[in-house]
């Protein structure tokens, strides 16, 4: 190229470069969204998203499981020894600090989502050090009778799954 | 592959094909012609055992696919159906399942054979990282293959290796979700992962061409660690190393089809005869014996964040070692300290592996935690020391003189004296 294309850049072809260049960056970007979006949770797998449960037959000091989402859901009916216990630990103990209160709407009922909050697995029930609590086999994870993580390697407290009381013995989750 | 070829076609046809086509010329020089260091020993017949080893697994993956039902419903039923009903099946199956682990056996040697010789130092630092890739991808692989078959093992290994991405600060959760389309691992997860686990090999199988390319540019490493120079420093590729590549794959293979014939389920865990159920945990998830010193060194440390941050840096710094072991000697041979190092460091692999497998308690964890210490220690604190202050041993003036003694008698020298 002469030694005058040289000097006058940038030339109007040079802006043409560039901007053809930056449409086919902004396109490819649009293009490659579907694909990526596609993997995504389906409408079927966002619709099931409400399950009911009769709570009425749960006795004090069990805990049970339902699915919701795919999700083990643990429905803990607790002891008053067991709320006492979970109330009377000072904050400044714990990892992911939370009071009891705050995890509970009733406090005979603890509803927590039973995915240990390290790696995914579903925690055993009434296991572990703490009564009323929870213990995860896979990486030992250690849980209060509050769903809260005392030992181990989680980071979180057990997560609370959005839920409501319609009557004495009907819950509903999601 | 490798410069100019001698192939000399000598029909009309060969002509004029090969002045339309060379690749008739391309696989002369690359696999007869081509000149090998006279000096390799049978580590390095690992590159050949895993080139079978990856063709057998498509092979019996493709022939799998076509009686696999890739669905959460029907999955373990159809693995089922493959043992009992479809004819050698459970030949394919186990040969399939069995040849993943061979492949990790022969990329693990093939992996140590290069640490050992420094085959990654210059010019061969390309050459190393696609083979870290084809690693990163075979790992990728088996993992996804792994959790076809819908067992216990299948489901929860998925979710637990799967939840290493909720690791990641703030958009952790979001892509495990993306990762598992939708809220837990479930259909969508198994369709994916059948679908990738179906296009990684043939992935694998490009980078390897790459892998191979590289190799020839410069040819390969040897025990000696010097360079080919003259004509006398090699050999042919065919009739020699076909021979003892040959050799070598058939001793491989035995090994290969006791496992299938003898004992197929020995390195499969029983658990994955249970169908998945996502609402138990198995008691003791443990996951293929190739990855349990990685999944040690994940368990050895109680924070999740960095822990999973210490698992991932611990495949990739395989990837700096051209740049970490800066010692300009290459070969183990030569290298006193290196070699007791080198050594420890196997151990210190096999030990995190068995430590893997054991459940996460008391002693097993404090073990863990020395081993991946001096793993860690090994690349970023040994390998840069060692170049400055070890004290390596004189190499020998060339390849035929390290195989045939420095006058040129046909005496054979020992290359690791």
């Amino acid at each position: 190229m002469a030694a005058s294309a040289i000097e006058d850049e940038p030339t109007r072809r040079d802006f043409v470069f560039v901007a053809t260049g930056a449409m086919g960056v902004v396109a490819a970007g649009f293009a490659a969204w579907p694909l990526i979006d596609q993997m995504n949770p389906d409408a079927t797998t966002l619709a099931a998203a409400l399950t009911e449960v009769d709570i009425g037959n749960i006795a004090e000091g069990q805990i049970v499981t339902v699915k919701w989402r795919g999700k083990p859901i643990f429905i803990s009916h607790r002891t008053a020894t067991e709320v006492e216990a979970a109330r009377a630990v000072p904050l400044s103990e714990l990892r992911d600090p939370a009071s009891d209160e705050s995890r509970v709407q009733k406090p005979e009922w603890l509803i927590v989502i039973g995915i240990c909050t390290h790696l995914g697995c579903v925690p055993l029930k009434n296991a572990g050090p703490f009564e009323g609590g929870y213990f995860c086999p896979c990486h030992g994870s250690v849980y209060d009778a509050s769903g809260r993580i005392r030992q181990g390697p989680a980071p979180y407290n057990l997560y609370l799954p959005p839920y409501k009381f319609e009557n004495d013995t009907k819950l509903t989750i999601g | 592959m490798s410069g100019e070829s001698t192939y000399v076609p000598k029909s009309r046809l060969a002509k004029w094909f090969e002045s339309r086509l060379p690749i008739i010329g391309l696989v002369h020089s690359s696999f007869v012609a081509f000149p090998n260091p006279r000096n390799l020993n049978y580590w390095w017949t690992f590159g050949g055992i895993l080139s079978f080893m990856l063709a057998a697994q498509i092979v019996t993956g493709v022939v799998l696919a076509m009686h696999y039902t890739p669905q959460s419903g029907l999955a373990f039923d159809s693995i089922e159906h493959i043992m009992r009903d479809v004819n050698y099946g459970w030949l394919l199956r186990y040969a399939h399942a069995n040849g993943a682990s061979m492949f990790f056996f022969a990329l693990y040697i093939h992996m140590f054979r290069g640490i050992y010789y420094g085959s990654y130092k210059s010019p061969r630092e390309v050459l190393w990282l696609l083979g870290v890739i084809i690693f990163l991808l075979a790992i990728a692989t088996a993992f996804m293959g792994y959790v076809l078959p819908w067992g216990q093992m299948s489901f929860w290994g998925a979710t637990v290796i799967t939840s290493l991405f909720t690791a990641i600060p703030l958009v952790g959760d979001s892509i495990t979700t993306w990762l598992w389309g939708g809220y837990a691992v479930d259909n969508a997860t198994l369709n994916r992962f059948f679908s990738l686990h179906y296009l990684l090999p043939f992935m694998i199988a490009g980078v390897v061409v790459l892998h191979v390319w590289a190799l020839h540019v410069h040819g390969s490493n040897n025990p000696a660690g010097i360079e080919k120079k003259t004509d006398k420093d090699t050999l042919s590729f065919h009739p020699y190393f076909t021979v003892k590549d040959g050799f070598a794959l058939v001793c491989f293979l035995v090994l290969y089809t006791w496992l299938v014939f003898y004992v197929p389920s020995y390195l499969y865990d029983s658990d994955n005869y249970i169908v998945a159920n996502p609402l138990q945990t198995p008691v003791h998830i443990v996951p293929e014996w190739y990855y349990l010193p990685f999944y040690a060194i994940l368990r050895s440390i109680p924070s999740k964040l960095i822990g999973t941050a210490t698992m991932f840096a611990a495949v990739l710094i395989i990837a700096f070692l051209p740049w970490l072991d800066t010692s300009k000697v290459k070969s183990a041979a030569y290298r006193p300290l290196y070699r007791i190092f080198f050594w420890l460091f196997v151990a210190c692999c096999v030990l995190l592996g068995y430590m893997g497998s054991q459940p996460p308690e008391g002693g097993y964890v404090l073990a863990a935690r020395f081993l991946t210490v001096y793993y860690f220690l090994f690349f970023l604190v040994i390998l840069p020391l060692l170049g400055r202050y070890e004290k390596t041993k004189p190499l020998p003036v060339s390849i035929y003189d390290a195989v045939l003694g420095k006058h040129g008698h046909a005496k054979p020298a020992d290359v690791n004296p």
